[in-house]
């Protein structure tokens, strides 16, 4: 990379007004806060604080590159910055928008200040674009990575969200399932049951499968595997449900569930669980 | 600690997992178990594996053979207390333990071996 020359930086330091003042008219034409995402106040704020990091890299280590310890500040400043327009719903052209801007200020103070060294712009402007287009990589970096947090943290939500444990009666627990069984989701209801299983101390699970579309080898295998588990923790397992269609399926596929107790609808499955709990349900009169 | 201790109460044994299990004190534990059975005629055993968060294919399978000795013993084995992923560790192993009688804890375990028709 180029280096930077002391001609530069006390241009750059120089003309901090005119830099300053052109890089937010660029920002505001780029729109920046246009649709009031972003408070004209705290893009000022912004602007500002990373200008303020930006001297103190430069004349901290002029000729190291943003990935050295002296742009350490400067990268973390931007990663919050990705951070928290990931947050607010900016695209990410639009958060490198913030770094790529700067450019054309610094540039047009450059060509003024080396008007009359124009091999040295050349080279000075190149080492400018480059520092400022790693910042703006960086920034997009991080830009994607917390927008992959957020997909995660969502994923997580649903997988949660999606395998509720209900605790049906005294010593007994139900697992409604809903949607396609796969291994990642079976894994998370299968280690949240067990986990409730234990807390509760329920003698009894009902995994309830009216939600589930289809039933093939896989599914037959997990649910298998789930009724396994359950017993081997010292529970027992009923499994309830099974639609004609579903029944005809497991039927036709040759699906060995044998040693697993089925029922056609959870009330079944709750009046067999309470026999097997020796619990009565009576009808008052009146 | 080399040996894990095993616990008589009444014509039960009571055997507590407290440590991790490793391969050498697993054998220790089968030699003991069986002489222990032999020795006071215990009808029942009890094995209490709550504490136990880490299995492997062997101790998988070691548990098995426990039980299988303390049948043809003629003592029933009731396994208690296994932790979630243990239980799925085994179901993943492809060790389903077939015959092994489970219960959530010690005392309903109790309640299993107590009742008359506890032979499985």
């Amino acid at each position: 990379m180029a280096a930077l020359q002391q001609r530069t930086l006390d241009l750059i330091r120089g003309n901090e007004e005119q830099i300053l003042a052109q890089w937010q008219q660029n920002l505001a034409t780029a729109g920046q806060n246009q649709d009031n995402r972003i408070s004209q106040q705290q893009l000022d704020g912004q602007v500002r604080r990373f200008w303020q990091l930006f001297l103190q890299a430069l004349s901290a280590g002029e000729s190291t590159g943003p990935q050295s310890v002296q742009w350490q500040e400067l990268r973390r400043f931007l990663e919050e910055l990705s951070a928290e327009r990931a947050r607010h719903g900016f695209n990410s052209s639009e958060t490198a928008t913030f770094v790529f801007s700067l450019k054309r200020a610094l540039f047009e103070q450059l060509q003024l200040g080396y008007a009359d060294a124009k091999h040295e712009l050349g080279d000075q402007l190149w080492a400018i674009s480059e520092l400022l287009d790693q910042l703006g990589l960086h920034t997009v970096k991080a830009f994607q990575k917390s927008r992959e947090e957020v997909i995660q943290r969502q994923q997580e939500e649903m997988l949660e969200l999606s395998t509720p444990v209900v605790k049906l009666w005294e010593g007994v627990l139900a697992l409604p399932m809903i949607g396609t069984l796969d291994s990642q989701r079976t894994q998370v209801v299968m280690e949240s049951l067990l986990q409730r299983i234990v807390d509760t101390g329920s003698e009894i699970a009902i995994i309830d499968i009216t939600g589930v579309p289809t039933v093939d080898t896989l599914v037959a295998q997990h649910l298998l595997k789930t009724v396994t588990a359950i017993r081997l923790m010292g529970a027992d397992a009923i499994i309830s449900g099974v639609r004609p269609q579903i029944a005809q399926t497991i039927v036709h596929l040759g699906l060995d569930l044998q040693g697993i107790v089925t029922k056609a609808n959870l009330a079944d499955a709750l009046a067999l669980a309470l026999k097997r709990t020796g619990q009565i349900v009576t009808r008052t009169e009146g | 600690m080399d040996r894990i201790p095993i616990l008589q109460m009444g014509d039960l044994l009571l055997v507590t997992i407290q440590v991790d299990m490793h391969d050498q004190l697993a054998l220790t534990l089968q030699d003991d178990l069986t002489e222990k059975i032999q020795r006071s005629g215990a009808r029942g055993v009890l094995i209490d594996i709550s504490a136990l968060d880490i299995v492997d294919s062997f101790i998988g399978r070691m548990i098995s053979t426990i039980s299988s000795l303390a049948r043809i013993m003629d003592a029933t084995t009731v396994l208690v207390g296994m932790q979630p992923a243990v239980a799925i560790t085994l179901v993943e192993l492809g060790l389903d333990l077939r015959g092994v009688r489970t219960a959530l804890n010690v005392e309903r375990g109790m309640r299993l071996l107590q009742q008359p028709d506890a032979s499985p």
